[in-house]
């Protein structure tokens, strides 16, 4: 065992800090560390400054356009780009269809897929929940029925994140409505721009836009857009959850959340003293950091294990819970850290000489309300440890 | 001892949740919570006539209440509908004014609103940190100094302000009219505001207000516990229908163990947070009251937070949605830890306590 970064490693990590700091706009860090909502443009400039290095999707094989980082690789990149506060890659592309595509797409959905998303032609968005089929997705009901070349689609997907700048939605539809209702689903893409898609925007908790509802009304879909076989939908789609948790984990987001919490409670002072004189602010802050430092690890080393044996299994369960309760610990310190100067409305908060916090923490409060999303999207939190519990005792 | 409320105190619950149901529901909420002054003035006018200010103060001062166990009746009902007026500014006003003698019948009314002024910049919940000053210029006094997040401020006519003459904490009026106010809506609803005086002519209220300011804020912390268990059961009440009704898998979601276990957990931490609300009614005037508070608000914190979460959490993506009403509870829950010392704070102080 050694706990060490290898050489190589090492110069990797070396190569991503002077990229960040050739390429990455502190204007756009600065917006980046204050949680703002960042617009399409800075969110596919950033994309473009990734591509033209061939880091978009480092994790993909080098013949689909990455370079077939591991999971050691993977985790230094996101680690860097986290920590500099770089645009999160949209992950629905990258994260979510890409493994798809490589695993079961045909060579021409590949050839013509994978290259627009490195470039960023397409916006996927992901298309699994509905209102009445969340953690028991297979129950969804939006239906799509084969006539000639093409399915009719019709029905409603729910929670559709930034489906506002999407271009193209990858859905499961009920193609079969006989045995057992994980068997009559089907995994296929669909361009927004088809006639009877209608896409509503829901607010959140705290104020913000970031998610969508999307109505299907006869939306004629061609039949070669569906990746797979009829029907075998459901296993494309557990693929698919294993990779969106891995990404959920975000352990370089946990690393940037707790060095922004040390900074705060550094910066503030609050009866006299720093808060992190603080002894009891001390304490939290440090079990976390605790809890962090083994999570860096439990990471990596589930992670090799599943490259070692070529496939995911429990590890994906077991640290989407960890990393979004550890996450989320984080949110609740920096929300702390601001006092009573974390009441404003986001939109309403004074600025200059009248603002309450710093800009880069002012929205502590609601990052910590918008991050509760974390325990519950992905698969909740509750259904993880149904997933692991099965493996466990088989019930 | 005896846990059955007054008859009086009974009638007043009942008529609040009455009218705040009729008058105040959620949609009509969501209209004035975010909305600048935040406050609705005729429905001011009718909570004053329904007794919710008079039964603030005790009869000498012009009320017809005044315990401990009246400020949590009022304040209970108005956390269980997420009422955005600025009731707790005007709970601290009058508890000040009493305290020096004043005549407070236009508070009392509804037709003067006043808040009060404590807390500056650094958030410090110590009067001992209070930094801006007044000076007797001999035509009258001077105040200066930012005061910041005062609750109710952007509504307020008046502010009783703390500030230091010297050694001595005392406590002026200010003339909103007087000094630059800029308001802001909150995050979980509601109005706050910045005061900033510079130069700025104040009436001297008390020369020494120090223990009457520990005392009111003792007020407004026992009154934030009460709104809190009022909004916990309302949270809880509503996270139960919803595992009633909420189907996943072909059964209500309520039938999944995993969720009952915290369901009754959640019921168990609201029943100790009404408990350590009432220890602190209880103990308002008695020697024990700064420790009774402190330890409810505390405590209060601690279990706002985790009822919030999991109320969250057992609705799953719908409580992340502002058309959601148990997204407004959840944030209320939460945010009731950022005013007037949070769970730390008073830990902290009855920590101290021990040493001493
Ligand atoms: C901000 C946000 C963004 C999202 N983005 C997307 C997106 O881009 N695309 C997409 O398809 N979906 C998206 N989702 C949807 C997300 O995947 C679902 O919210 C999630 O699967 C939970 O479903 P639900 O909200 O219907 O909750 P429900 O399934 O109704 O669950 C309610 C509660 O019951 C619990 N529960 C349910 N079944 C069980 C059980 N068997 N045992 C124990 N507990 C159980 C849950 O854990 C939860 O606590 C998003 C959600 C949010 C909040």
């Amino acid at each position: 065992m050694d706990i060490h970064y290898s050489a190589d490693d090492l110069a990797f990590q070396a190569e991503v800090k002077a990229f960040l700091r050739d390429n990455l706009d502190a204007a756009l860090a600065a917006r980046v560390a204050a949680g703002a909502e960042l617009t399409r443009a800075e969110m596919e400039g950033w994309h473009a400054t990734l591509n033209a290095r061939g880091w978009v999707a480092g994790h993909w094989p080098r013949e689909a356009g990455g370079q077939g980082w591991g999971a050691v690789q993977r985790h230094i990149f996101d680690e860097e780009c986290a920590l500099a506060n770089a645009p999160r890659i949209v992950p629905f592309g990258v994260n979510m269809l890409g493994p798809v595509l490589l695993a079961f797409g045909t060579p021409g959905q590949q050839a013509h897929y994978l290259p627009r998303i490195l470039d960023d032609t397409d916006w996927w968005c992901q298309g699994y929940s509905e209102p009445g089929a969340g953690s028991d997705l297979a129950s969804l009901r939006t239906r799509a029925v084969r006539e000639g070349d093409d399915y009719v689609i019709n029905g409603q997907k729910t929670w559709t994140t930034l489906g506002q700048h999407a271009n193209r939605i990858f859905c499961l539809v009920r193609t079969a409505t006989e045995g057992k209702p994980q068997e009559g689903i089907s995994f296929i893409l669909v361009d927004l721009d088809t006639p009877g898609i209608e896409m509503r925007p829901i607010r959140l908790i705290e104020g913000g836009y970031e998610v969508n509802e999307v109505f299907f009304t006869d939306v004629r879909v061609p039949v070669t857009n569906l990746v797979g076989k009829e029907n075998q939908g459901w296993t494309i789609a557990k693929y698919l959850l294993g990779h969106e948790r891995t990404s959920i984990v975000g352990v370089g987001f946990n690393l940037e959340a707790f060095e922004r919490v040390r900074t705060m409670a550094r910066n503030i002072r609050r009866g006299g003293r720093r808060l992190i004189e603080d002894p009891l602010f001390a304490a939290r802050l440090a079990q976390i950091e605790i809890d962090l430092e083994a999570l860096k690890l439990t990471n990596l080393r589930m992670l090799a294990a599943a490259e070692g044996k070529g496939q995911l299994g429990d590890a994906p369960s077991m640290l989407k819970i960890k990393g979004t309760v550890i996450r989320q610990a984080l949110n609740d310190l920096a929300r702390r850290a601001l006092g009573p100067a974390a009441a404003p409305f986001p939109s309403e908060a004074l600025e200059g000489n009248l603002a309450l916090a710093a800009p880069e923490h002012a929205a502590a409060a609601a990052d910590y309300f918008n991050n509760r999303k974390l325990s519950i999207f992905g698969g909740s939190n509750e259904i993880q440890r149904n997933i692991v519990a099965k493996g466990l005792l088989g019930a | 001892m005896d846990f059955t409320p007054t008859d009086d105190r009974r009638m007043l619950t009942e008529t609040l949740d009455r009218f705040l149901a009729a008058e105040y529901p959620v949609e009509h909420r969501m209209k004035i919570a975010y909305d600048l002054p935040c406050h609705d003035a005729g429905l001011w006018a009718q909570l004053a006539e329904l007794g919710a200010l008079g039964a603030l103060l005790p009869e000498e001062a012009g009320g017809f209440g005044g315990a401990g166990f009246d400020v949590t009746t009022v304040f209970e009902a108005l956390g269980r509908t997420l009422c955005p007026e600025p009731v707790l500014g005007a709970l601290m006003a009058l508890r000040l004014l009493q305290a020096a003698g004043q005549d407070a019948t236009d508070v009392l009314e509804g037709t003067r609103r006043m808040a009060l002024a404590v807390g500056e910049a650094d958030g410090s919940p110590e009067l001992d940190d209070i930094a801006c000053t007044a000076r007797d210029e001999g035509d009258g006094w001077r105040l200066s100094g930012r005061k910041s997040v005062v609750y109710g401020g952007p509504a307020a006519h008046a502010f009783l302000v703390a500030a230091r003459n010297g050694d001595a904490l005392g406590l002026w009026e200010v003339d909103a009219g007087a000094a630059e106010v800029a308001g802001y809506a909150m995050i979980d609803g509601g109005g706050a505001a910045e005061l900033l005086l510079s130069d700025t002519r104040g009436r001297l209220v008390m020369a020494d207000a120090r223990a009457a300011l520990e005392d009111a804020l003792d007020w407004g912390r026992l009154a934030l516990c009460a709104e809190a268990v009022g909004a916990m059961d309302r949270a809880h009440a509503l996270t139960i229908d919803y595992l009633r009704t909420r189907k996943q898998f072909g059964r209500p979601i309520g039938a999944f163990q995993a969720l009952q276990h915290r369901a009754v957990d959640m019921g168990i931490e609201i029943e100790q947070a009404r408990s350590i609300t009432i220890h602190a009614a209880g103990s308002m005037g008695t020697p024990g009251q700064s420790r009774a508070v402190s330890m409810a608000k505390s405590l209060i914190g601690r279990v706002g937070r985790q009822i919030s979460e999991e109320a969250v959490q057992m609705h799953g993506g719908i409580a992340m949605t502002w058309e959601a009403a148990i997204s407004h509870y959840a944030k209320r829950l939460v945010m009731i830890d950022h005013q007037l010392g949070d769970t730390d704070t008073h830990l902290a102080r009855v920590m101290a306590a021990y040493a001493a």
